[in-house]
C-alpha cells in the first residue's frame, strides 16, 4: 500500500534538503507540531521547570526554610499561594525549591546509568566472546530483580539519603542502558565502514569511540528521555518511604510524605507536591513520544 | 441492488474526470488529472502504464480503499453499476465491496490474515454477503477453491496461511474474490509478485472464471505481455493521464501516442535480436509541480510548441483514441480548453 | 518438542538467577550499618548478651561460611527468620502474599478491561478526539505516583464524599471468613459469607483502581501501537476490500493480531504491579508483602528483605516463562513449527 501514497520524506526530506533556511525551519516544526500538540505541551511543561529550577530564587516570594511559627499550616491564600506546612513554611516556595531536588536527582540519575551502561555495553559489544556474555548474564540477573525493591535495599544498605538513593536507583537502571548499547554496537559491528576500519588496524577502543558511539546515540537519548520521567517517580517515591532526601530538604516525595498525615484537614500540603511530580513526569513522557514518534520512519509518512 | 437508472448502456464501471491529489508538507501531489475509465459488462479491460502513473490510485480512490484524510479528490465522479461509490459512507461502501464488486492485490504473502485458518477467512467473507448458514458456506467455499485448481480443497481449508506458497495464496485470494459472485472484479498486479510459470496459470484462471460467470474485470499491470493475452481494451497511463485508449490489438499493433510508441519499443520481447535496447531519454514529470502542457513533451520526440502549453484532450474514435496534439487533434476541438 | 525448548533454558536461567539474588542480597545486607544483634537484644544490653545473640545467629561465622548455611537453607524452604516478628519468613510470606496477589488480580483486571478497548478505540479513531483524549489519560497513568494518587483519592472518596472505606481489607465489625485461598473476594463466597463479600469488594475498589491506573497507561499505548501496526497490514486491507463489517475487523481480525505482541507486555505489567503493590499499600494500610517489605527495610530486618527479594524474583522469572509460553500458544506459527 505503501507504494501507492507518497510518503512525506520524499517531499518533505527533499525541502529539508534543499534550503535549510530559519524560517523553513521554523515552518517544518511548527507543522511538525500541529499534527501533535500534545508534544508541544510537554516541551511547555519542561521549560516551565527548567525556569523553575534555574530562576528559584527569583520566583520564590520567601525562604523555603523560613519558619514562622503564627503562619502554621494555612490553607492556599492570596499570601500563601499553597498554604503553609506545619512549621510556617510557605509551600509554593518549598514547592518551587523541591524542583532542584527532584529534578536534578533525575537527571543525575539517568547521566549515571546511561554513561556506565552505554560504556559496558558498547564495550561488551565491540569485545564480544565469553566477556560478552559474562556481562550479559549478569545484567540479565539484575534485570530479574524487582527494581524498587532493589533500590530501596540498595538504599537502605547505603543509609537514607538523596545522594544515596540516587545511586541505588543509577546502578539500578544500568543493565537497561547496557543492553540496548550492546544491541546497537552489535548491529553496528556488522557494518561496513566498522569492518573497514578494522581492516586498518584500528584499536577496539578507537572503533568504540569514532564509529559505534556516535551512531548509537540516538536510540539511547530516546530512551533517556523517556526515562527521565520514569526515574522522576521513582525518585519520588523513595523519599516518601524515607529512604531518599531527608528533612528539611523540600524534595517533592518527602513533601507528599509529610504531608500525608495532615491529608484529611490540609488537603493541600500533599496535593500540590505531587501534582508537581505528576506535570512533570507527564511532560517528560509526552516529549520523549513525541521524539520517538518524530523519529519513526513508519510514522513520518503518515 | 443494481439502481434502476442505468444509464450508460448498462456500464459496470464508469469513471468520469477524475482528478486527485495528495496533500503534502510540500504542496499537493497531483496523481489523477481528469481520468475516465469505462468498463462494460462482462468486459475484460485493462490499465497498464509505468510504476507510480496513477493505475492503483485510480482504483483504489474508485472503491473508496486510499486511506482517509490522505487524500482530495478534486473533481470527477465515479459509478460503479449505478452506484455513486465517492458519495458513500464506509459502511454503505462495505455492503458493497465484496459482494458488487471485488479487489485482489498484488502481494499474496501477507494478504491473508496469520492467525485465522483458510477456511474461516473464506466462511467470513461468504457468510457476510450471502444468506446462507455455515455448512453451506464451507460448501462453497470448497467449490470454489476447487475452482481454482486447488487440489483437495477441505484439508487447504484447515490450514494457516503459513502453511501455503505464494500463488496458493493468491489462488485463494481470487478464491474469496469470485466466491461472491460480484460484477466487477479489480485484479492489481496479481501476478507480479510470482514465479512465471505460476503466473501463467493464474492468469488463465481469472479469465475462465470471468468468461463463464460474465464478470466484467480491471486488469491493472506494468507487464504489456500480459495484458496483451487478456484484455479486450486497454488503457495506457502515464503521470496520472490516461494517454491513449482503444481496442487491445489495435493499441498494441498500432500505437498511436509517442509514449505509447516508445514503451512498446523498450520491450525486450519485442526487439529483434542484436538490435539496441532502448529507453525513454528522461524522467517521469514530478508532480508536485508538473508541466504546462502536455506531461510526456519534455521527453518526446515530436514535442512542439503547442504541446508545451497546452495539454491535449483524448481525442478519436471510439475505437481508439489519443491525447496528443501531433495526431490531428485541432486546438478548436477540444471541449476541455487549456490547462495547467 | 518446542515447549521444552523453552522450558529447559529458563529453568537454568531460575537457577542463576536465584543464586545471583541470593549472592547480591546477602551482600547487601551485611552492607547495611547497624548492628542486628544490637537491634535484637536493645540498647541497654551487655557485650556478653549481645556475643550470645550474635552467635545464636551465627553472625560470629566467617562470611562465607553463612552464605553457605542460608544456601543450604533456602534449598529447603527455610528463608531464615525475620527479626522483627520472629517468625519464619516463610511463613510471614505466606501470610501476606494472598492479599497482594488479590490486589494485584483485580488491578490487572480492571487495567485490563479500561485499557484494551481505550486503546483499540484510540487506534481506530486515530488524531481524533478519542485518541487524544486516551492519549492524555494514559500519559496521565505512566506518569502518576501512585501514593499521591492514592492520597486524593482517599480524600476524595472516604474523607470527602465517603462512599468507599479508605484502608483495610474488610470493614471493622466483619469478621474475616475462614482462610482457603487467602484470598477474600473467594473465600467468603466459598462460605457463603455475602456480607464479608461484600465489605472486601468496596474495600479493594479504590487500591485496585489506584494500581490499575498506571498500568492502563502501559497497556492503552501498548494496544493502540500494535493496532496501528496491524491496521497497516495487507490482511486487513483484504478484509476490507471483501466487504466485512468494521466490528469484524476491528475485533476479529485486527485486534486478534495486535493482542500477540502485546503478551509480552504482561510479564512487564505483573512486574508494575509489584512496584505499585509497595507504595500502594503502604498507602492503604493494605496488609499485604508490600507493607511487609516496607516495614522490614525501615527495620533492617534482612532476613525478610532477602527472603521477598527472593521470592519476588522467582515469582518474576515464573512469570515471564508463563508469558512466553501464552507467546507460543497465541502465535500459530510458533506453535505449529
Amino acid at each position: 500500500m505503501s507504494a501507492v501514497i507518497p510518503t512525506e520524506p520524499a517531499a518533505a526530506g527533499a525541502a529539508m534538503r534543499r534550503t535549510k533556511s530559519v524560517s523553513e525551519r521554523l515552518r517544518y516544526l511548527w507543522y511538525l507540531s500541529r499534527r501533535s500538540p500534545l508534544t508541544l505541551v510537554g516541551a511547555a511543561i519542561i521549560l516551565l521547570v527548567l525556569i523553575m529550577i534555574i530562576a528559584a530564587p527569583v520566583i520564590a516570594p520567601y525562604n523555603p526554610d523560613k519558619v514562622s511559627l503564627t503562619a502554621r499550616l494555612l490553607p492556599p491564600s492570596a499570601v500563601h499561594w499553597f498554604g503553609t506546612d506545619e512549621v510556617g513554611r510557605d509551600l509554593f516556595s518549598r514547592v518551587i525549591y523541591g524542583a532542584r531536588a527532584s529534578c536534578g536527582a533525575a537527571f543525575m540519575i539517568v547521566l549515571i546509568s546511561m554513561s556506565v551502561g552505554v560504556l559496558i555495553g558498547c564495550f561488551s559489544g565491540v569485545v564480544g566472546g565469553r566477556v560478552d556474555t559474562a556481562i550479559m548474564r549478569l545484567m540479565d540477573v539484575v534485570l530479574a530483580l524487582p527494581a524498587l525493591v532493589l533500590a530501596m535495599a540498595l538504599a537502605a544498605a547505603l543509609g537514607p539519603s538523596l545522594f544515596n538513593s540516587m545511586l541505588a536507583v543509577a546502578i539500578v537502571r544500568i543493565p537497561a542502558y547496557v543492553r540496548l548499547a550492546r544491541g546497537q554496537t552489535l548491529s553496528l559491528r556488522e557494518q561496513v565502514f566498522v569492518k573497514a576500519s578494522r581492516t586498518f588496524g584500528a584499536s577496539p577502543f578507537y572503533i568504540l569511540r569514532w564509529h559505534i558511539l556516535p551512531n548509537a546515540m540516538s536510540p539511547i537519548i530516546v530512551q533517556a528521555t523517556l526515562d527521565l520521567g520514569g526515574v522522576v517517580l521513582i525518585a519520588a517515591a523513595l523519599s516518601f518511604i524515607g529512604l531518599g532526601a531527608q528533612p528539611p530538604t523540600s524534595e517533592w516525595g518527602a513533601l507528599v510524605s509529610s504531608g500525608r498525615s495532615y491529608m484529611l484537614d490540609q488537603w493541600w500540603y500533599a496535593t500540590f507536591p505531587g501534582l508537581a511530580i505528576l506535570i512533570t513526569a507527564m511532560g517528560c513522557n509526552l516529549v520523549g513520544d513525541g521524539i520517538r514518534d518524530m523519529l519513526d520512519p513508519r510514522l513520518r509518512g503518515r | 441492488m443494481m439502481t434502476g437508472a442505468t444509464e450508460l448502456r448498462g456500464q459496470a464501471l464508469a469513471i468520469h474526470n477524475l482528478s486527485l491529489e495528495f496533500p503534502t508538507f510540500s504542496g499537493a501531489i497531483k496523481a489523477l488529472d481528469n481520468v475516465s475509465i469505462n468498463v462494460g459488462k462482462a468486459e475484460i479491460v485493462g490499465i497498464v502504464g509505468e510504476s507510480g502513473c496513477g493505475k492503483s490510485v485510480t482504483t483504489m480512490a474508485a472503491t473508496g480503499l486510499l486511506p482517509r484524510g490522505r487524500y482530495r479528490i478534486t473533481g470527477g465522479s465515479v459509478r460503479l453499476f449505478g452506484h455513486s461509490t465517492l458519495a458513500m459512507d464506509d459502511s454503505q461502501l462495505q455492503d458493497v465491496r465484496g459482494k458488487v464488486f471485488s479487489t485482489i492485490f498484488q502481494e499474496p504473502m501477507n494478504a491473508l490474515n496469520p492467525t485465522i485458518r483458510i477456511g474461516k477467512q473464506l466462511t467470513d467473507v461468504i457468510m457476510r454477503h450471502e444468506e446462507t448458514s455455515l455448512p453451506d458456506a464451507r460448501r462453497i467455499a470448497r467449490d470454489i477453491l476447487a475452482d481454482m485448481l486447488i487440489g483437495e480443497p477441505e484439508r487447504v481449508m484447515k490450514l494457516y496461511p503459513f502453511e501455503l506458497s505464494g500463488g496458493m495464496r493468491q489462488r485463494v485470494l481470487i478464491a474469496m474474490a469470485f466466491s461472491c459472485n460480484p460484477g466487477l472484479i479489480i485484479a492489481d498486479e496479481p501476478t507480479t509478485a510470482l514465479d512465471v510459470t505460476v503466473q501463467a496459470v493464474i492468469l488463465r484462471l481469472i479469465q475462465n472464471r470471468a468468461r463463464r460467470t460474465g464478470t466484467s474485470v480491471i486488469f491493472i499491470s506494468h507487464n504489456v505481455a500480459v495484458v496483451s493475452q487478456l484484455c479486450d481494451r486497454l488503457y495506457v497511463m502515464y503521470a496520472g493521464r490516461i494517454v491513449e485508449h482503444g481496442a487491445t490489438r489495435t493499441v498494441l499493433e498500432a500505437p498511436q501516442h509517442p509514449y505509447t510508441q516508445a514503451l512498446l519499443r523498450c520491450l525486450p520481447e519485442r526487439v529483434a535480436p542484436k538490435q539496441e535496447l532502448e529507453a525513454i531519454p528522461g524522467a517521469v514529470p514530478n508532480l508536485l509541480h508538473p508541466p504546462a502542457g502536455c506531461y510526456f513533451q519534455p521527453r518526446c520526440k515530436e514535442a512542439v510548441d503547442l504541446c508545451r502549453s497546452q495539454s491535449p484532450p483524448l481525442a478519436g474514435a471510439d475505437s481508439q483514441q489519443v491525447a496528443c496534439w501531433r495526431r490531428g487533434v485541432a486546438p478548436e476541438l477540444s471541449e476541455q480548453g487549456s490547462r495547467k | 518438542m518446542a515447549i521444552t525448548r523453552i522450558i529447559i533454558p529458563r529453568l537454568i536461567l531460575l537457577l542463576f538467577v536465584v543464586l545471583g539474588v541470593a549472592v547480591i542480597t546477602f551482600t547487601i545486607s551485611h552492607l547495611i550499618p547497624g548492628d542486628p544483634a544490637r537491634m535484637i537484644a536493645g540498647d541497654r544490653a551487655s557485650a556478653e548478651t549481645l556475643e550470645n545473640v550474635r552467635r545464636n545467629l551465627g553472625l560470629d561465622r566467617p562470611v562465607v561460611e553463612q552464605f553457605t548455611i542460608y544456601i543450604g537453607n533456602l534449598l529447603q524452604g527455610d528463608l531464615g527468620t525475620s527479626l522483627r516478628t520472629n517468625r519464619p519468613v516463610a511463613a510471614d510470606i505466606r501470610t501476606f502474599l494472598p492479599a497482594t496477589l488479590e490486589l494485584g488480580t483485580v488491578a490487572l483486571f480492571i487495567a485490563i478491561c479500561l485499557g484494551v478497548p481505550l486503546g483499540v478505540l484510540s487506534a481506530v479513531y486515530k488524531d481524533g478526539p478519542i485518541d487524544q483524549l486516551a492519549r492524555t489519560v494514559s500519559v496521565c497513568g505512566i506518569s502518576m505516583p501512585v501514593f499521591w494518587f492514592g492520597l486524593i483519592l482517599i480524600y476524595l472518596f472516604y474523607a470527602k464524599f465517603q462512599i468507599l472505606p479508605g484502608s483495610g481489607r474488610l470493614a471493622m465489625g466483619i469478621v474475616a471468613p475462614e482462610r482457603i485461598t487467602g484470598f477474600l473476594l473467594i473465600d467468603s463466597l466459598l462460605q457463603g459469607r455475602f456480607d464479608a463479600f461484600r465489605s472486601a469488594v468496596y474495600h479493594i475498589i479504590l487500591p485496585g483502581f489506584v494500581l490499575a491506573f498506571a498500568n492502563m497507561g502501559v497497556i492503552t499505548r501498548q494496544i493502540r501501537a500494535s493496532m496501528l501496526d496491524v491496521l497497516q497490514e495487507d490482511y486487513i486491507r483484504t478484509a476490507r476490500a471483501s466487504g466485512l463489517r468494521k466490528g469484524m475487523i476491528i475485533f476479529n481480525y485486527a485486534l486478534r493480531n495486535a493482542l500477540i505482541p502485546s503478551i509480552t507486555l504482561l510479564g512487564l505489567a505483573l512486574g508494575d504491579l509489584l512496584y505499585g503493590a509497595v507504595l500502594t499499600e503502604t498507602i492503604f494500610a493494605w496488609p499485604g508483602m508490600g507493607t511487609y517489605v516496607v516495614t522490614s527495610i525501615q527495620t533492617l530486618d534482612f532476613p525478610a528483605i532477602m527472603g521477598f527479594t527472593i521470592v519476588a524474583s522467582i515469582g518474576y522469572v515464573l512469570i515471564n516463562l508463563l508469558v512466553d509460553l501464552a507467546y507460543m500458544l497465541a502465535d500459530p506459527q510458533i506453535r505449529e513449527v
